[in-house]
């Protein structure tokens, strides 16, 4: 049976008329990782209690127990704390770092019966564009592995793209589910900021982290949106709106439907065959039934430069608690003992960060610095405000925003490591989505003359994820590549 | 060499911990002891992921203090995290307040040497407490029960002058907060601290001069003694020429000395901004307002009404309101006896002296209010003399019992019944005719005997007024 491309919808189906058992379909998903990732090293960890999980869940629906996602195996990318499952970042720092809790959208996810197939490989800390700086080494793109899967979930998007996994979770604090999505040809979804809790997600920049699934098609994303939202008491900067059946609800009918094509996004240098598919899929939404006008977003050229700012900033403060003092790495003081704290704290870190996240605590900390506080990181919080004001206004004329992801396909191991600044670049179209707060996703359209994926990016007011969820099924449902997976798979 | 006149300008951070069950942003608990490490959770420890939550009751408590503190209460105050590293700080940084604190601008009263003195408070904010460290030659030890306990930080303006004024004013804080139920007050175990920033100029002088933070004391008397020593340093500087730094100095108290712990040069970039993962403090109006109803009388303003109300003199009404138990309980022994001044003295004089014999805090007195209450009216009722008064009160502090009964039981209740002293006096005088004749034929001084003999006949008992009115009635009336 090939399950290996099959939708969350699908296979919950095969369950429910027992054609499989959840230990059957986990065994499977364990074997093909098991096949494949050493060459595509998208797992950081396998959960050696996946098939007990399964099991669990099997005497569940024997018991006549209900669950969303009840014996469905996913992916949690190794940001979010697993209790009892290594979770590192990535990093050496976390190399071993085994946590007492799982993060609330664990929790939540084991509350609807999915199984645990494993732990993502990712930028370290969620820092980088394309997996490359990952302590456990870089992932491969299924499509094509001498290219970047994106980053920072992608191990997240290669596994689901290489049918590892049905689906997984990611995190996007400025584009790192969207752009892997979309370098992937998968679905990935970053939700409205305060829908998702972040409590137990190794945190990056506070103020922009959202984690949200990946799937291989839109409606198993709306799926899993609907089990990981909601208000968390131990998450502040969670909203207390209810949760919309956004799955139930969806209709790739979009009459009476504007979608805005953001000018400044597609008037960018883009590369021709993103070019290419972002006018296919404006005429498929003409063809859904939706009014398509242009807006603009002039501010949105800032975006960069204002999200590394917010970003570094928070980082270098939240990263501060990897001091080797009580959990994590712990540089060897056997030989030359520390001869202060600052020795200890410096040697620690200095050998338990990578470069990427090095540069980017002392980018933050710099901007975040007596005399230059308010030139770098007041000013950035200024102009966010502003960008936040044009895109409310822009709601306010249509339904949805619309652009690409990525100015071009994913590019080739190695191309961009030794550049930052081409590497932040990556992220031009989606860092605003993170710092308007708005929900954004990454929608598969087609492929690259080399045969590499391409999606497109939608964006929503806040809190009107339904819309954007519909927009993007009306574009999958004349695509029609959810299927596909990258030949050997 | 003429000297010139220094001015001391003292300013002080109050860090008080919040009487809250649970901490700062997390629901380990608060309590003080327990065993090393065991008030944790993921949040008190830093776990990576794990995120704070504003704990209600601090901002209730720290809302009550500013207004006791006559502060404004910001409706919209912020976090912010100050960003330090330090073994027992586990996330990096601590989350305080910084420039959108709960309370601003108030300001306090108390008395020093009977003068009413103002200090303004230049705000109060909500922190968290760091943990403890402790260092054991080659090794350090964490411990983090306290990483996370609420504290609120009182900053007074620049307006002390003398250590003894620091000293009260310290003391006058802590009296507030204890009033309110915001903080236990409780120096030696840390759970108030006090920071004091000092500086010298010039006498007549408006510049302020460079200023030297003093911590590491645990008492007021330490206060005092280690701005006492700290101006002493500071005029040696200055008058030696020497430059004085700003720096932060610790406070030795066996050696009564301040030694330099880190210079500016050392001193840390907090880099302070808001943390984003708590949102604005919302404090409605209505909120303030029954926080303000459900305020206690406070102590200065209930030491006026117990010299207004009870005419007590100044002296007596301040040391009855340091505490408010103590304040109830005069108040309450008042109801019973109805006899302020005679209630306070009793206070004052026995029930205070044998409270700080024992270690005692009034709540733990073995005379209760109404039983000293009861007692004072008896003395009023001439049931006991005032001698007897004192035997009684050792006797309740002995054994708690109601000073009726004791009395009773001792047998000490006065003898005020006239047929009763009557007859005491005939039996007395039966006994010694001989000399009531000598009295009656003009030895009047053995008035005096026939007192004595009567008062050992009624062992003591006798009402000395009554006594002495029937024995003259009868020794003048011939029979």
């Amino acid at each position: 049976m090939t399950l290996q491309n099959k939708s969350l919808f699908e296979l919950r189906k095969l369950l429910e008329q027992k054609e499989i058992s959840s230990k059957e379909l986990t065994g499977f998903f364990l074997e093909r990782i098991e096949r494949f990732d050493s060459a595509l090293n998208s797992f950081v960890t396998v959960n050696d209690q996946a098939l007990a999980q399964a099991e669990r869940a099997d005497e569940k629906r024997a018991r006549g127990e209900k669950g969303k996602l009840l014996g469905l195996p996913v992916g949690i990318k190794d940001l979010l704390c697993t209790k009892g499952l290594k979770t590192t970042a990535a990093s050496k720092m976390l190399e071993n770092f085994v946590p007492p809790y799982s993060a609330t959208v664990v929790t939540r996810l084991e509350g609807e019966g999915a199984v645990t197939l494993g732990k993502l490989n990712q930028d370290e800390f969620a820092m980088g564009s394309s997996s490359e700086n990952s302590y456990f080494g870089p992932t491969k793109n299924p499509w094509n592995p001498q290219f970047v899967p994106g980053g920072s979930s992608g191990g997240s998007a290669a596994a689901v793209a290489a049918g590892l996994a049905p689906a997984t979770i990611g995190t996007d604090t400025g584009g790192s589910i969207r752009q892997p999505a979309g370098f992937c040809g998968i679905v990935g979804v970053k939700p409205t900021y305060g829908r998702v809790s972040r409590y137990g997600i190794v945190a990056f920049a506070s103020s922009l982290d959202q984690a949200g699934p990946m799937t291989r098609t839109v409606k198993d994303a709306a799926l899993i949106s609907e089990v990981i939202s909601g208000f968390d008491p131990y998450d502040s900067t969670t909203s207390e709106k209810s949760v919309p059946a956004w799955s139930e609800k969806i209709s790739g009918a979009l009459s009476g439907k504007t979608i805005g094509v953001i000018k400044e996004f597609v008037e960018a240098k883009l590369h021709p065959d993103v070019k290419e598919q972002v006018d296919r899929a404006l005429a498929m939404f003409k063809e859904a039934g939706a009014t398509v006008k242009e807006v603009s977003l002039p501010h949105s050229d800032l975006s960069i430069p204002v999200y590394y700012m917010v970003a570094t900033s928070e980082a270098s403060s939240n990263l501060a608690r990897y001091d080797g003092v009580r959990y994590g790495f712990r540089a060897d003081f056997s030989a030359h003992p520390a001869e202060s704290v600052e020795e200890f704290y410096c040697r620690t870190r200095g050998e338990g960060f990578g470069s990427e996240v090095k540069r980017r605590i002392m980018l933050g900390t710099y901007a975040l610095s007596s005399g230059y506080y308010d030139a770098y990181y007041k000013k950035a919080g200024q102009i966010r405000r502003l960008l936040a004001d044009q895109f409310m206004a822009a709601f306010k004329q249509v339904d949805v925003l619309f652009g690409p992801v990525t100015a071009s396909p994913a590019f080739a191991i190695g191309d961009r490591v030794s550049d930052p600044l081409a590497m932040y670049l990556n992220d031009i179209f989606t860092t605003s989505a993170n710092l308007v707060g708005v929900p954004g996703m990454s929608v598969p359209v087609g492929f690259s003359k080399e045969g590499l994926p391409i999606g497109v990016q939608l964006m929503a007011a806040p809190f009107q994820e339904q819309v954007m969820f519909d927009a993007a099924l009306a574009l999958e449902e004349r695509a029609g590549i959810s299927e596909r997976l990258p030949n050997g798979y | 060499m003429a000297t010139k006149t220094w001015e001391p300008v003292i300013g002080l951070e109050i860090h008080a911990q919040l009487l809250t069950e649970s901490k700062m942003f997390s629901s380990d608990a608060t309590a003080f002891g327990g065993g090393d490490n065991e008030n944790v959770s993921p949040v008190s420890l830093g776990l990576p992921g794990a995120l704070p939550v504003v704990n209600k009751k601090a901002v209730e408590l720290s809302v009550r203090m500013g207004l006791a503190l006559n502060c404004h209460i910001r409706g919209k105050s912020r976090f912010a995290r100050k960003n330090y590293f330090y073994p027992d700080l586990p996330k990096g940084y601590q989350i305080s307040q910084y420039d959108e604190p709960l309370c601003q601008e108030g300001y306090v009263e108390f008395f020093v040497n009977d003068e009413k003195k103002r200090v303004r408070i230049e705000r109060a904010h909500m922190e968290e407490d760091a943990g403890k460290s402790t260092h054991h030659g080659d090794y350090s030890l964490i411990n983090l029960n306290r990483a996370g306990v609420p504290l609120l930080e009182i900053v007074s303006g620049p307006d002390l002058r003398t250590p003894q004024e620091a000293a009260e004013y310290a003391r006058s804080v802590r009296q507030i907060l204890r009033y309110l139920g915001v903080c236990d007050g409780n120096l030696e175990e840390g759970s108030m601290r006090c920071d004091c920033n000092i500086s010298i100029r010039e006498k007549g002088q408006e510049k302020f001069g460079t200023k030297v933070e003093l911590k590491n004391i645990n008492s007021f008397r330490f206060v005092e003694k280690a701005l006492e020593y700290e101006i002493q340093r500071q005029i040696d500087c200055k008058e030696s020429g020497e430059e004085i730094f700003q720096e932060t100095r610790l406070y030795d108290s066996t050696k009564n000395k301040t030694f330099s712990m880190r210079s500016k040069e050392e001193a840390h970039d907090y880099r302070y901004f808001v943390d984003p993962d708590l949102l604005p403090v919302i404090v409605p109006d209505s909120w303030i307002e029954k926080i303000k109803k459900d305020l206690p009388e406070l102590p200065l303003s209930r030491a006026q009404r117990f010299q207004d109300q009870y005419q007590l003199p100044q002296y007596d009404a301040l040391i009855l309101t340091q505490e408010r138990e103590l304040a109830d309980y005069f108040e309450a022994a008042v109801q019973k006896s109805s006899q302020p001044k005679a209630v306070s003295n009793w206070m004052m004089t026995e029930l205070l002296r044998l409270l700080n014999e024992n270690k005692l805090d009034i709540k733990d007195s073995p005379i209760s209010s109404e039983h000293l209450g009861e007692l004072v009216l008896m003395i009023e009722n001439k049931d006991i003399s005032g001698k007897m008064a004192k035997q009684v009160f050792q006797e309740i502090w002995n054994t708690s019992k109601s000073p009726k009964v004791l009395v009773k039981d001792l047998g000490l209740s006065q003898i005020t019944d006239e047929g009763a002293i009557e007859g005491i006096v005939d039996k007395v005088m039966a006994a010694n005719a001989k000399a009531v004749e000598d009295y009656r034929g003009g030895k009047t001084k053995l008035f005096g005997f026939f007192v004595g003999q009567a008062m050992k006949e009624s062992k003591g008992q006798a009402n000395p007024e009554t006594l002495n009115k029937i024995l003259k009635k009868k020794l003048d009336t011939p029979s």
